[in-house]
């Protein structure tokens, strides 16, 4: 195992990668999201999402921030080279639906709402609240792990450089030529 | 921004190594004797330990009350004293004032106002209470998963330090790299690709 400092420096693109293409699956394949959790709803990009294009050792960042902000700067950055390196997501799964961002670089989630719970009427609920919100976030965080782990899967195959990278080009280009 | 807050911020970290006997005995042993102090260090900048989820001022880990199902719940607490700059300000001026009226001088050596900086922060600090930040943690130790509900880079690194020395078992942060090497299932050969993976930019 690399040391930590290190392995968090020099793997931080993964993660950026990683968000980048999850904004391509959720713009273009819904129903593959389906097959991972039988009570998705939907997945959907937030009001906020923040690229990075680090190309020539120069930093640029764009960031779209709103409620029905449009996202066509966001695929002009992809078609430049810029990565996600945040994004506000909005998941809904059943009658529950789930807010919160994702860091590239940490996988940290911030910002994290959860569906409403029943309310702590009395000192003696409260094991039942703690547990209950415990389920919640689990829900969350593993559908992170999960799309990470067929992220890792794909982006470490051939697929990655010989499909994946030029399929998500031609959606950052098609639709920013519309 | 706690377990109970409606807006929450979570780093997950992977617990590594086994504690030896009784899970709950051996939690609460170290939670008591690493608890945030009860009487306030006057002295000291910042103080960090273990206090309980359901009452962060008041620590109490008695009867396994941080035992949720199977959970563990508990929280770190960091009491820092923050001096405003503009106090430090005021009170050096007049300490140095004080200094040139009673050695009758003009002017005061490098070395004499460092000492007198010195003496005006240590004292501040004395006379300043702390300010308290709490922290939830919940452990599930089956699955050797802990959530930490802050993404502060201070809070965290005082977390995993204050874990070390309570319970001997190291915490292992998940970022990319080591979420791809401890939760996704990789075979050899993709560990092997991880370990050399170039970043191929999608302009490339």
């Amino acid at each position: 195992m690399l040391d930590t400092a290190v392995a968090y420096n020099r793997y931080k693109f993964l993660g950026n990668e990683f968000l980048t293409w999850l904004w391509y699956m959720i713009e273009t394949d819904q129903g593959w999201f389906r097959q991972l959790d039988q009570d998705f709803v939907s997945l959907t990009v937030g009001n906020r999402m923040v690229l990075e294009n680090t190309l020539n050792n120069v930093k640029e960042s764009v960031t779209i921030k709103g409620d029905n902000a449009s996202l066509e700067e966001g695929r002009v950055a992809l078609t430049k080279g810029a990565l996600v390196t945040e994004v506000h997501v909005s998941y809904k799964a059943g009658a529950q639906n789930w807010e919160f961002s994702v860091k590239g670089e940490s996988l940290n989630i911030s910002n994290l709402k959860l569906p409403e719970t029943g309310p702590m009427e009395a000192p003696e609920d409260l094991e039942g609240v703690v547990i209950e919100k415990v389920y919640l976030i689990e829900k969350a965080i593993g559908l992170i792990n999960l799309l990470f782990s067929h992220f890792i899967h794909l982006r470490l195959s051939n697929t990655w450089p010989h499909q994946t990278l030029s399929r998500i080009q031609k959606w950052a280009k098609s639709t920013t030529s519309n | 921004m706690g377990l109970l807050s409606s807006r929450m911020s979570i780093t997950r970290y992977q617990v590594t190594g086994q504690l030896d006997g009784s899970v709950h005995e051996t939690v609460y042993q170290g939670l008591k004797k690493h608890a945030v102090p009860k009487i306030e260090d006057d002295g000291s900048e910042a103080t960090a330990g273990w206090t309980s989820f359901e009452t962060p001022y008041t620590p109490d880990f008695e009867g396994y009350s941080f035992v949720f199902g199977a959970y563990m719940v508990f929280a770190l607490r960091i009491d820092k004293k923050s001096i405003p700059p503009k106090l430090v300000q005021k009170h050096y001026a007049l300490y140095v004032a004080k200094r040139q009226a009673d050695t009758g001088r003009h002017y005061l050596s490098g070395n004499e106002k460092k000492s007198i900086k010195d003496h005006v922060v240590n004292t501040l600090i004395r006379r300043i209470p702390a300010t308290p930040n709490v922290y939830d943690v919940v452990w599930e130790y089956d699955t050797a998963s802990l959530w930490f509900f802050s993404n502060l880079k201070a809070a965290n690194e005082a977390l995993e330090t204050l874990f070390i020395q309570t319970f001997h078992l190291q915490l292992i942060r998940l970022f990319p790299y080591t979420t791809a090497g401890l939760k996704a299932g990789l075979s050899d050969k993709e560990r092997d690709l991880l370990r050399n993976l170039p970043k191929i930019r999608s302009e490339e």
